[in-house]
């Protein structure tokens, strides 16, 4: 089961700038850390997250071990069109999550 | 326990905090230069432009805010092409590095990190036109990420 909460605007006026802050569930486990057996649990973190608007790319953030558990991600997008937001996380053990949202521009 | 006792173990428990290394590597300043060189090649990096927000004193590394904000017009003709931030005394110098565009209207990326040690942080962005500018933050951490066990 996969949680992730989005927050962005629902409508936004044209040419507008709109923020956009997105949480997902996710240990990040760094690849450093002994577990309770003192072996090195091994590394499961998100690479990469990216942001499109309607298909086309506006943000891409690759990731490191050094970023919190359940990573937050705020960013900024110029509000051009109606249409969808889709966010994207992969990483390690095939870990990919796909989310889309709606907005309406006015 | 009397209170010069409890001072003296609690200045104990802060050095062991402060002493214990994050796993097996840790970056240091040289590290991080490395990253820095890797990223910015040749090119001059200036002080300015970049704003870095994280609080001076954290109390848990685990989840640290931090909020980088570049001046950029964020134009088709001039703006931040992407932000990069690097740490000091993790066990890798790199945090995250982002690539923006014109459509992102504003330069600013906002996430929670983790830190484990009392460290330099450095953010450095780079302009559509190839310059780089920079700003670096110090961070006093009270409690490190990854001593814990994880259960």
């Amino acid at each position: 089961m996969v949680n992730v909460l989005i927050n962005a605007p629902k409508t936004a006026k044209r040419g507008s700038i709109v923020e956009i802050k997105a949480l997902i569930l996710h240990p990040m486990e760094t690849g450093f850390r002994p577990g309770a057996n003192g072996r090195i649990i091994p590394r499961n973190i998100i690479e990469r997250f990216t942001a499109t608007w309607n298909g086309t790319g506006i943000f891409d953030m690759e990731m490191s071990p050094a970023i919190a558990a359940n990573p937050f991600v705020s960013f900024f997008a110029v509000a051009n069109e109606s249409g969808t937001i889709g966010l994207r996380w992969t990483g390690d053990e095939g870990f990919v999550v796909e989310e889309r949202i709606g907005i309406a521009v006015e | 326990m009397d209170r010069r006792r409890f001072l003296a173990g609690a200045a104990v428990a802060t050095m062991v905090t402060t002493v214990l290394p994050c796993g097996p590597a840790s970056a240091t300043p040289e590290a991080m230069a490395a990253a820095i060189a890797k990223v910015v090649g040749n090119a001059p990096v200036r002080e300015g432009r970049v704003s870095l927000d994280l609080p001076p004193l954290v109390e848990n590394g685990n989840t640290v805010p931090l909020v980088v904000s570049v001046e950029s017009p964020m134009t088709e003709a001039d703006y931040i092409k992407a932000i990069h931030v690097f740490n000091e005394k993790n066990p890798q110098p790199d945090v995250f590095s982002v690539r923006l565009g014109p459509r992102n209207g504003r330069a600013v990326v906002g996430t929670r990190i983790k830190l484990g040690d009392s460290q330099k942080i450095v953010a450095i962005a780079e302009t559509s036109g190839g310059q780089f500018w920079s700003a670096s933050a110090d961070v006093i951490v009270t409690l490190a990420a990854c001593l814990e066990e994880a259960t």
